[in-house]
């Protein structure tokens, strides 16, 4: 590498795995971290005073469930002193009046909340636990203290019909910004893939509506943000903006990845802040230098024109699918693997399959804990 | 907005909106939910006037001292003005 990569913009702090809902896509990795294994306090303090250093200067403090964590202020007070940005992504379980002003007197700017769905019985339901009221009860609180409120909606077969009444909810509860987020399929999301791969139907009724609203709300109306189901697109989603090149994750073990899902990646070996500075593992660990830029591209992405703006797709979705990480994202329409999205999203497939079935029961990680997946009787 | 309540403005970042130095770039920023914004060229120096005490005309006359000879009568009551429709001031 002959000059320093850009320096990162945003940190994802997964402060913890464990978390009180246990949706069927959850984004954490199958072997979650045990509680024990969390880093201190003062470790995530000084993960927060060296991500500050090298140039980070947002961070999402994620999980799981972050409030979970009890030391939650200290780290925004951390991140604040570091001059980071710093959102807080809930489910809203925990969240009441003298922890929220806790959190905002040490610093936290913004709150984003997850729905499961705008109808309160479905939520609970997708979210495996009673959560619908808590949310909105944090909801009210958020816009009471004045902070910006988002709501994160992931979106999949069970509740693509209701995007209308998901930004009716997200009107009513006074937010700014609603992003709604199609289901990834690695992780959890793959294991469930079968329950929760939408039709192509739903997802153009879906899209439809994302448009009529975006009409209708704008200029002054809340951010609508629709972040694209990339197996039916045939185009390969821009991940993370790139390999090591705009953010970087911290799981609750302080293992570094370049992705949060890029913990499924067999060989990675990704590095620990317990171990190495978060300069250098930005700079020089393998994990991070080894899909960044265009070198390492196989074809047919090496010689398109597109690999500046998609940079070949998700590392973990050709692994996934193929079994190689450096593969083109069986995703895009050019990859030699692209058959095997088709085969899903052709109605030969899984969603058909499941949609005369309905009844694809979901696997769902172990509530209120990390570290009970696959490890029964080992509860932390 | 007329000129006359334009000049009684007194602009001061949204809530939401902290400006921040970044040491590590050499550059200004807007930092919000889900978006940072660069301050370029004199940006940085316009918006940090903006401090809710300075009138648009008194950070007018700060910048026509401190740029002597550029344009800062009718591009910075304009440039403010945009980042106001933004939301980013208010
Ligand atoms: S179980 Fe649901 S709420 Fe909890 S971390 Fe996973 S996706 Fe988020
Ligand atoms: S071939 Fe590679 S670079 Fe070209 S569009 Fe497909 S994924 Fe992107």
């Amino acid at each position: 590498m002959t000059t320093a990569p850009d320096r990162p913009w945003a940190l994802l702090a997964e402060l913890t795995h464990a978390c009180p809902l246990h949706c069927g896509y959850c984004s954490n990795p199958l072997e979650l971290t045990r509680r024990s294994r969390e880093l201190t306090t003062q470790q995530w303090a000084e993960v927060m005073h060296q991500a500050g250093e090298l140039g980070v200067v947002h961070t999402h403090l994620s999980g799981g469930e972050p409030l979970l964590r009890r030391d939650l202020a200290q780290i925004v007070t951390a991140a604040e002193q570091a001059g980071i940005y710093t959102q807080l992504v809930t489910s809203g379980v925990g969240l009441d009046r003298s922890r929220l002003s806790e959190l905002t007197a040490a610093g936290l700017r913004s709150v984003q909340l997850s729905v499961q769905h705008a109808d309160p019985d479905a939520s609970d339901r997708i979210g495996g636990r009673r959560s619908f009221a808590d949310k909105e009860r944090a909801a009210a609180l958020v816009r009471d203290a004045g902070l910006p409120l988002g709501l994160n909606v992931v979106l999949h077969r069970e509740n693509l019909d209701a995007v209308d009444a998901v930004v009716e909810l997200g009107l009513a509860w006074g937010v700014d910004r609603i992003e709604l987020a199609n289901a990834q399929f690695y992780g959890w999301g793959l294991l469930n893939r079968a329950a929760l791969l939408p039709t192509r139907d739903q997802l153009t009724r879906a899209r439809d509506a994302v448009e009529r609203w975006r009409e209708r709300l704008a200029p002054d109306g809340p951010e609508l943000v629709w972040v694209v189901p990339d197996y039916f697109d045939g185009e390969a989603k821009p991940c993370m903006g790139g390999w090591g090149a705009v953010s970087l994750t911290v799981t609750p073990d302080g293992t570094a990845l370049p992705c949060p899902a890029a913990a499924s990646l067999p060989d990675l070996d990704p590095p620990n802040v317990r171990d190495h500075p978060l300069s250098w593992i930005w700079d020089h660990s393998t994990a991070f230098t080894r899909y960044r830029g265009t070198a390492w591209m196989p074809e047919p992405c090496h010689s398109c024109s597109h690999r500046d703006q998609d940079f070949g797709g998700c590392r973990c979705q050709s692994y996934a699918l193929t079994g190689d990480p450096s593969r083109t994202d069986p995703a895009c329409r050019l990859s030699p693997a692209h058959g095997l999205i088709r085969a899903l999203t052709e109605g030969d497939g899984e969603a058909s399959e499941g949609t005369q079935g309905r009844t694809v029961a979901i696997r769902r990680r172990a509530p209120g804990r990390a570290g009970a997946t696959g490890h029964a009787g080992q509860l932390p | 907005m007329s000129v006359a309540a334009m000049a009684d403005w007194r602009p001061v970042p949204a809530p939401a909106v902290v400006m921040r130095h970044d040491r590590a770039r050499g550059t200004d920023l807007l930092l919000l939910p889900e978006r940072v914004v660069v301050l370029k060229g004199a940006a940085g120096a316009i918006v940090g006037l903006c401090d809710g005490t300075r009138s648009v005309g008194d950070i007018v006359g700060e910048l026509a001292d401190r740029f002597p000879g550029a344009p800062v009568a009718g591009d910075v009551p304009a440039f403010l003005d945009q980042l106001r429709t933004e939301g980013w001031l208010r």
